[in-house]
Order: C-alpha cells, then sequence, then structure tokens
C-alpha cells in the first residue's frame, strides 16, 4: 500500500524528537547529527526502531541538516544512504504491526535567502534538489520538509522535490508565538502556495508546544483541501533543579493532541523534546479515533510572503499603475533602469489602498523576462502586497513565476489553444490563480452568451490540466463605449452569468470603458459601481482616481462589508483633506531668511510641499531656472550646514528627498532632449560582494542625484566584474564603492585591482563604516570619503 | 544544562530615544529630528519581536587559550574578561527580519527614514541584549554567582570567524530564524552574538558596555 492510499482512511502517525535523544546518547554540542548515520548506523537504527515500535507510521531519516553547504557531494551521497539504510533496518526489525513508511527528511539549509540572506533563490533549489535525488534513488515512500521558517526556502524545497522525483511532499513549517514565519507568513499564505504546488500534505511542527500552536492549527484546517500535519514540541525546555526538562508531559502532549486530531489533524507526530514514550501515549491514545474527512475547500486566494488575498463578496483592489502603457516617465524609468522609481510607485500604490499589485514591464526594446524578474524580486524585498504578473511573453512569465515567492496572480491565459497550452502547465507547476480573458482564436465576442462560452471551454481545459476551477478567475473585457454603446452591457451580462452560473470569480481593467471619452474618471466610477453591483471580484484600477475610490468605499459601506463604515470614514475625512492641502501650501507661509518658497521647503525638508510649490513654479519659470536659482542654492545651504556640524545627517537627508521630490516634477515635465542638460558625468555606485548593508550606499545615492550627477546604482552584494562591466558600458567617470564589514574589504580590494586594469580611466571613492584613511590608501582607491557630501565634493572637483 | 539550548522571547524594552540619536549620529535633538524618529517608532515597533536561545558551557583557561569545551579559542582580550570564570553562556538575539525590510524599503524611497529605522534596529537589540543580561544577572544573584559584561565576536581580538562555531552549537536557524552569511554578517541584521562569563566572586572589573574600554578613539559613535 502506498503512503498515499494508507492516508486516505487513516490516521497517519509520525515519529518524535531526535537531536535531543542523540545528545543524550553521546552527540558533542556542534556536532552534526547527520554524521551519525555512518559512525553509529546503531544509534541511529535503534532509535528509527523505537518510533517504529511505538507505532510510527513514519519515520523521518536522520537528514535534516544533511547539504551541500555543510558537506561535501561524496559525503553527502554516503550519509544520505547510510541514513536510508537506517531507517529501513528499523522499519524491518520493528515488533510494530502498523503499516511502516520512510521519509526523507528535508531541514532548512541554515541559510536565509537574498535579498535578505545571500543564498541565490535558484541556489536552494539546486542545493534541495541533491539530496532529493540521492535519496529518492534509495527507495524512500516520501519527502518530508520540515521546519522551514522562510516561506521562499520552502518554494525552494518544494520545487526541488518536484522536479527531482515522483514521491508524495509533506511540508511543514516551525510558526512563532505569533502564528507566522519568522520571514512573516501566515499559514494561510502558506497553504496557499504550499497547496498550489502540488504537496500532498501541510502542516506545522517544531518551535511551540501543541497549545500553543493550536491557531496556527486552525488556519491551516480551515484554509487547506489537503491532509494537515502536527509535529509540535514538547512544550520549551525550562531550567528545574539544574536539570533542562521540557515543559509538556506525555500525558499532557497526547491529550492536546487527541484534540487536535479531533478537529481535524490527520497526520501526527512530536518534534524536539517529545520521545518515544510520547509517540506510545499519542498512538495509544488515539487509536479509537476515526480521521476527519477532508474536504474541498473553495477559496480563490494569492499570497504573498506574508499573507493571502482571497477574492470573495469583498472586491479585490489591483493597482494597475506599475505599468508603461502611455506613461513617459515610466518608460523612461525602465529603460535607464531606474528601479526605485517604480518601487516608488508600488508603494504609493499600496498606501492608496490597494490589496494586489499588477506589474506589466513590457517594452519593445528591453529584455522583459529579466526586467520582470528583477522588479517583481525587487518589490517583493520591500512591498508585502500579493502581485499580478502581467505578461504575454510566456517566458518572461514562467522566470517570474519560478522565483515569486508566495502564490501568483498570472495575468493572462484566453481561450486560444495556443495560450492555454503555454500558460496552463505554468499554472500547474508553480500555482496561481490565472486571469482568463473571455476571447479566443475568433476574437472577442459581442455577445455575452459568446464569452461565457469561451469561458466554459477554457475551464474544461483547465481542468484536463488539473486545475481546479477555483483558480481560474474570467475577465470578461471591458471595450469602450465610445466605439459601441453597447459594450458595457455585453461585459456586465457576461460577468453576472459567469459569477451565477459557472460558479467563477471575475476581474476587469475599468478604465477601457471610458477610452476615448472626455474626463474618463466620470464613466470609470459609475461602471466600477454596476460591476460590483453585477459581482464583481477584482478590478484593475488606478488607485489615485478619487471616483474609483469614492464608488469602492461607498459600495463597500452600502453592501455591509464595511463594519461600522470604519473604512469608509477613514477615506471620506482624509479625502476633504486632500482638496484641502493643495489650498494649505498655496497659502504662502512666512519666509523667514529664505529666498523663496521652495528654497524654504527643501532647506526645511519639507516634500510634499517641494513637490507642489515646484508644480505651480512649472507654469511661469523654465524647469532649468527652478533647478539653477532654487533648488541648487538650498542644498548648497544644506550642505555647506552639514560640513560645518551646524545640522545633522538625517537633516540633510530630509532636505536632499525634499529636493528630490522636486526634480521629479521637474523630470516629468521636461521633454526628453532637456533632461540631459542638467546632468553631470556617471557614477557608479555599488556596496561590494558580500556585503548587503547600503544605508550608506543610498545616501551617497541620493545626494549625488541631486547634484546632478547621472547615477547608476548597481545594488548591494554586487560581484567586481559586474561593476566593472556598469563603468565600461557607461563610460562612469567615477566609481563608488561601500563596504561595512571587515570580511568585505578584500572584495573592495579586488574590485579596485580589476577596476585600474579594465578602466583606468576611473576614479574609484570608498567608504563605509570600516574604512579609514589608511584602508583606503592600501587597497589603491583615489579617495577616502568619511560621508556623503565629500563623496558629491569629490565627484564635482573631478568636473 | 550543556546539553540544552534554551529559548526565551521577551517583551518589547523601554525605549531609549538618547541611544538612537547617537546612532543616528546626532548630538542632540531637534524638532525635526524626534517627529522623524517617532514616525519610524510607530511604523516600525509592532513588527519586532525580542528573541533569544542560549546555552551553557563548562570552560578552562591557560593563559590566553580558553577551552570553551565545544571550541578552543586564543584571545587575549576575552580570556581578560573571562579571568576567574568557570562557565559561560553563549547566546544569540535577534529582533527579526521586518526591520531589515523596513531599513531596504525606504533605503530605497527616503534614506531619512532609512538611517533612522536602523538606529531604532540597532538601539533596540542593544536593549533585548541587555534585558536579557539583567535575566541572566538576577537568576545567577540567587545562586551566588556573577556575570562578566557581555563580550561578542569583533570586540578586541577575538575574530569573527568564531561566529561559525556559536551558530553551530546554538542551532540558531532553527531555535529564532537566525542565519550566518559567508561574509559572517548575520540575518536579520540587527542580531547579536556574545559570551556572558559566569564566576563564584564579585569582582573589581568595572567596565559595563560603554565605550570607556574600548581602543577606538575617533569613533563617531562614542559616547
Amino acid at each position: 500500500m502506498t503512503i498515499l492510499e494508507y492516508m486516505k482512511d487513516n490516521i497517519l502517525y509520525l515519529d518524535g524528537g531526535m537531536g535531543t535523544l542523540l545528545q543524550d546518547s553521546g552527540l558533542a554540542p556542534g556536532e552534526l547529527p547527520e554524521s551519525w548515520n555512518l559512525s553509529h548506523p546503531e544509534v541511529i537504527q535503534n532509535l528509527h526502531r523505537t518510533y517504529f515500535d511505538a507505532g510510527s507510521n513514519v519515520v523521518n531519516t536522520n537528514t535534516f541538516g544533511a547539504n551541500s553547504l555543510k558537506f561535501s557531494y561524496s559525503e553527502l551521497e554516503c550519509i544520505i544512504k547510510a541514513a536510508v539504510l537506517n531507517a529501513k533496518k528499523a522499519k524491518d526489525s520493528s515488533i510494530g504491526k502498523q503499516e511502516k513508511f520512510i521519509a526523507l527528511d528535508i531541514g532548512p539549509c541554515g541559510k536565509l535567502l537574498k535579498p535578505y540572506g545571500d543564498l541565490d533563490f535558484e541556489d536552494a533549489v539546486t542545493l534541495f534538489s541533491e539530496v532529493i535525488k540521492i535519496g529518492a534513488a534509495q527507495g524512500v515512500d516520501l519527502i518530508f520538509i520540515e521546519t522551514m521558517n522562510d516561506s521562499y526556502e520552502t518554494k525552494a524545497a518544494i520545487l526541488a522535490a518536484k522536479e527531482s522525483c515522483n514521491l508524495p511532499v509533506f511540508v511543514s513549517n516551525a510558526y512563532g508565538e505569533d502564528g507566522k514565519l519568522m520571514t512573516g507568513a501566515s499559514p494561510s499564505a502558506m497553504v496557499a502556495m504550499i497547496e498550489g504546488m502540488g504537496a500532498s500534505a501541510i502542516g506545522a511542527n517544531c518551535s511551540l508546544g501543541p497549545k500553543q500552536l493550536e491557531g496556527v492549527v486552525e488556519e491551516l484546517l480551515k484554509h487547506s483541501s489537503i491532509p494537515v500535519i502536527l509535529k509540535p514540541n514538547a512544550g520549551l525546555p525550562k531550567e528545574v533543579d539544574g536539570k533542562a526538562v521540557y515543559d509538556v508531559a506525555p500525558d499532557e502532549f497526547s491529550d492536546e493532541m487527541r484534540k487536535m486530531i479531533k478537529s481535524g489533524v490527520r497526520i501526527a507526530g512530536g518534534c524536539c523534546g517529545t520521545t518515544p514514550k510520547y509517540i506510545k501515549e499519542l498512538t495509544t491514545k488515539t487509536s479509537n479515533l476515526a480521521p476527519v474527512p477532508l474536504t474541498k475547500k473553495s477559496i480563490t486566494c494569492v499570497s504573498s510572503y506574508t499573507h493571502s488575498v482571497e477574492l470573495s463578496e469583498f472586491p479585490v483592489l489591483i493597482g494597475e499603475r506599475i505599468n508603461p502603457t502611455g506613461k513617459k516617465r515610466f518608460k523612461q524609468a525602465l529603460i535607464n533602469n531606474e528601479i526605485d522609481y517604480i518601487l516608488q510607485e508600488g508603494v504609493n500604490q499600496q498606501d492608496a489602498g490597494v490589496h494586489i499589485l499588477d506589474v506589466n514591464v513590457g517594452l519593445p526594446d528591453i529584455d522583459e523576462a529579466s526586467m520582470l524578474t528583477t522588479v517583481m524580486c525587487e518589490l517583493q524585498a520591500i512591498i508585502d502586497l500579493p502581485l499580478q504578473i502581467d505578461t504575454s511573453d510566456a517566458e518572461a512569465m514562467e522566470a517570474a513565476l519560478r522565483r515569486y515567492n508566495g502564490k501568483a496572480m498570472i495575468n493572462s491565459v484566453n481561450g486560444k489553444p495556443e495560450s492555454m497550452q503555454k500558460i496552463f502547465p505554468l499554472v500547474k507547476k508553480y500555482g496561481g490563480v490565472v486571469v482568463a480573458l473571455t476571447l479566443d482564436e475568433n476574437g472577442i465576442p459581442n455577445t455575452a452568451e459568446g464569452r461565457v462560452e469561451i469561458a466554459e471551454k477554457i475551464l474544461k481545459t483547465a481542468e484536463s490540466y488539473g486545475i481546479d476551477k477555483k483558480d481560474i478567475i474570467f475577465d470578461t473585457l471591458a471595450m469602450t463605449i465610445s466605439a459601441d454603446t453597447s459594450a458595457a452591457l455585453a461585459t456586465l451580462k457576461s460577468l453576472e452569468i459567469i459569477k451565477n452560473k459557472l460558479g467563477c470569480h471575475t476581474s476587469l481593467g475599468v478604465s477601457n470603458i471610458s477610452f476615448g471619452l472626455p474626463n474618463r474618471d466620470i464613466i470609470n466610477g459609475t461602471f466600477f459601481a454596476l460591476a460590483m453591483e453585477r459581482g464583481l471580484s477584482a478590478a484593475i484600477m488606478n488607485p489615485y482616481s478619487s471616483e474609483m475610490l469614492k464608488t469602492y468605499y461607498a459600495y463597500c459601506a452600502l453592501h455591509n462589508l464595511d463594519e461600522n463604515c470604519t473604512d469608509y470614514i477613514n477615506f471620506a475625512s482624509n479625502y476633504t483633506e486632500v482638496s484641502a492641502k493643495s489650498a494649505a501650501v498655496t497659502a504662502k507661509t512666512p519666509l523667514n531668511d529664505f529666498k523663496s518658497p521652495l528654497q524654504k521647503a527643501v532647506v526645511k525638508g519639507l516634500k510634499e510641499q517641494a513637490a507642489e510649490i515646484t508644480k505651480e513654479l512649472l507654469f511661469s519659470v523654465k524647469p532649468l531656472d527652478i533647478i539653477q536659482d532654487e533648488i541648487i542654492p538650498a542644498l548648497d545651504i544644506v550642505g555647506k550646514g552639514f560640513e560645518e556640524k551646524n545640522i545633522y545627517l538625517p537633516q540633510l537627508l530630509m532636505s536632499a528627498e525634499a529636493a528630490k521630490s522636486s526634480f521629479e516634477i521637474i523630470k516629468a515635465n521636461m521633454t526628453s532632449d532637456s533632461s540631459d542638460v542638467i546632468q553631470k558625468c556617471c557614477v557608479v555606485v555599488a556596496t561590494v560582494h558580500g556585503d548587503i548593508h547600503d544605508i550608506g550606499k543610498n545616501i551617497v545615492k541620493l545626494l549625488l542625484d541631486n547634484y546632478g550627477f547621472k547615477v547608476i546604482d548597481l545594488g548591494k552584494d554586487v560581484p567586481p566584474s559586474d561593476i566593472v562591466r556598469a563603468v565600461i558600458d557607461n563610460k562612469a567617470a567615477v566609481a563608488g564603492l561601500s563596504a561595512l564589514m571587515t570580511t568585505t574589504v578584500p572584495a573592495m580590494a579586488e574590485t579596485i585591482k580589476l577596476l585600474k586594469e579594465k578602466a583606468p580611466w576611473c576614479k574609484i571613492v570608498v567608504g563605509g563604516a570600516v574604512l579609514n584613511q589608511d584602508y583606503a590608501d592600501r587597497i589603491n582607491s583615489d579617495k577616502y570619503a568619511k560621508d556623503a557630501m565629500e563623496t558629491v565634493r569629490y565627484a564635482d572637483s573631478l568636473m | 544544562m550543556t546539553n540544552t539550548i534554551f529559548t526565551k522571547f521577551y517583551d518589547a524594552p523601554k525605549i531609549n530615544k538618547k541611544e538612537i540619536l547617537r546612532y543616528m549620529g546626532c548630538k542632540n535633538n531637534t524638532e525635526d529630528i524626534d517627529s522623524l524618529i517617532d514616525d519610524c517608532l510607530h511604523e516600525t515597533l509592532s513588527k519586532l519581536s525580542y528573541k533569544v536561545c542560549y546555552r551553557q558551557f563548562a570552560i578552562c583557561q591557560n593563559e590566553s587559550n580558553i577551552n570553551l569545551s565545544f571550541m578552543t579559542i586564543n584571545s587575549h582580550d576575552l580570556s581578560k574578561n573571562l579571568k576567574g570564570c568557570e562557565n559561560i553562556i553563549v547566546f544569540a538575539a535577534t529582533i527579526g527580519i521586518e526591520v531589515d525590510r523596513l531599513i531596504s524599503k525606504y533605503g530605497k524611497i527616503s534614506p531619512a527614514k532609512s538611517l533612522c529605522i536602523q538606529a531604532i534596529g540597532a538601539e533596540r537589540i542593544e536593549s533585548l541584549c541587555n534585558t536579557f543580561n539583567n535575566d541572566i544577572k538576577s537568576q545567577l544573584t540567587e545562586k551566588n554567582l556573577f556575570t562578566r559584561p557581555r563580550f561578542s565576536p569583533g570586540y578586541g581580538d577575538l575574530p569573527l570567524t568564531v561566529q561559525k562555531d556559536f551558530f553551530r552549537v546554538l542551532d540558531c536557524t532553527r531555535k529564532i530564524g537566525l542565519s550566518l552569511n559567508d561574509s559572517l554578517l548575520m540575518s536579520p541584521s540587527k542580531s547579536v552574538t556574545a559570551i556572558i562569563g559566569i564566576c563564584k566572586e564579585k569582582t573589581g572589573c568595572s567596565f559595563e558596555n560603554t565605550c570607556d574600554n574600548c581602543k577606538k578613539q575617533n569613533c563617531s559613535f562614542r559616547r
């Protein structure tokens, strides 16, 4: 009988703790437990056997930390082979009469993935694949991925398992006392991702006792359609009379576990501090329980690395602003690789209240697969909203989905056979909710019936790929009423039928409805209201449009979706504030010692005011004059003040940010040829290889930007060759390198050596916490700058 | 005892604004900086967690050679700190990854906030270490034992490479979600590992964790 067959009608019992027992058998502090598979096979076999004897159906191999970060490949091979053999011998020699299985145990690799650690996602996949391939070849029954406290690493391990073998995959995470993973994911977010990727069971283990994990288990049971695992610790170790004792005894442990099994847990065992005695009590006490039947949860949801967003009667807002279509400044940002500009657009939309961000970076002349993945990863580093990956390039779609941390919204598939052939395998492999457009090779049907027919065809095809209905949402295509005044009616009608007859969720690119008409927001807002009333689940929309937001908040309040009208009240009171704000700015405040209002706003570090005043000035003053006569003198006042120690770094930065917001307004108003006029030479900045601290580098970048340099920011942890390439490609006059740690100064020295060789014209300025003049001289840099202002002055002196 | 790694979760220690200012490079407070700090505190505090894992070891010393039972270290400065100690506690503390996310987020869009949140993070992790130290100190006082000021890898002549050994014996990833990268930087970045010496006699060892004992005289963070 396979494990999956067995699980259909039975509670599956796992084993208990390993580490503590090994220490009691003499494992020294810091010694790697996996090495005991070879050095003490009899101890390992004995431990496994006692678990089988106690009633465990599944024993995990002693391979928790077996990976290439700790062992060479040949060691790894020997260890994993021995580990599986040890488990097999235990299985064969156990007196237990129950069905017995062996799981290849996969624990966290011990390193955090990028961007906050230094392990690349693909390297993590490779690392897990290596272990799983060796283990699967030895004949195990399943892969048990456990104790993962990061969703991204969990994804890497599942992907590795799916790509390396055909065995069932169980996935269990370590949740903290806040009910989340260390990197922030909630149980429902984990269900979305793990179930989406095709795991056979999902659960929680380690970190806490059974009682503290109750909330997590409840959430898992509520969202998961696959069996739920619980493998908690025997509480936490406490010191009692000079001895360490886990504070949940076998009796209490098994009582708690019995409760959880009664409420739906189907796979049960123990983690740190539990022993065969705990498992024995657990199996004995629950032997008369029948497993609670699995129920299919038809929840349509996407997730980020922290939370899930469910499509329900509560309409979901998808921000459409990360998209170059019709946006000159955005296109320019993409061409110049100004990722920060794009990120700001993401943050602004999050602040405006959207639930999901659409990400579209398609431009004719850029490498979309690489740009889309870069932008997506950068967004996921700082914004916790789920993303909608929006591209018509299937290769770019796959690259992005592979690296997406969570369960993405996929935009889009349509009724054409080639579209479904390309997209559905990706949905199946990586998980995701796919937006299906109701069009096919014959175009967009004019009638609602025609669109519904296509929807039915799409559903049927999806089913043949093993994709559930809940993971498809239909976009019935808003077409402009300026071309056909019956267009809105067809869209709304098909939306209603799909919602009610097919039982699927829907989405619309709302603003398309008004294309070609004046004051489009008026139409958009009303159309949005009509669509929601017909059951629209999600809208791709402009969150800066007050008409759309007014409609949204009013709709929710009127539909009993906004308790106490809290959200509406919040929105409406802020709304009046917004219209009053520009008036407040215009009302001139006293200038005191300042030459002009803009100069004052910059010196005082008032971002919004600086932007507002710049907007007004642009009506009467030439952009270059604003820069020369207002912003630069203001920056000089602040820069001097900083050098003379009259003002502090935070104040310098607040001014720099105010200046930047003013520059942004000017840039948006400039023609492309005039923007070159203000730029000085090119400066490449980077935090060197191995170093992930970039606050200092970001400060330098901001100031250089403001002083008119063309800054190429390569980010952090940048290999020497990348820096050299950027310097050569951009003919950069200056390279600014930053390092925080003594351990990363060698990488800086290496970069300098390579730069001197390959780009001898380039001056190199260095800075960072560990550097000083002496160090800077020794590694052959041209300049040591003690702070950001000094870098600016140095770059200016080279002009 | 040696066989067990203990974990502790603490409530937020009291905020020390003066320290935040110091980490921001400000000698005095001004109205605009104060409101920047308040904004950042408001955004940051609810996202932090305060976790420590620790383990006790017996040690024996022979001049500057110290046997910590899981490794031997040659360090003049550490041996001075541990003089007369028979046991140590090795601990790792972290305030979690969220502060890194905020620092990074504002690094892209508002370096002033990024700088401020990094200062808050530095103050928070130091306060957490102080809280833990005091906790241990009061536990030991009941047993008539005394503690030495905490000593971290990178202090004096104790090399950063010992981080690898500390991580091995503390199982930091599993216990508190802390990991070490190839450059020996910790993720989350606002984390500390250190040794606390335990001795039977209260020594005149006066230096607490202030700047007085540090040899770097020209440090911009010097109190």
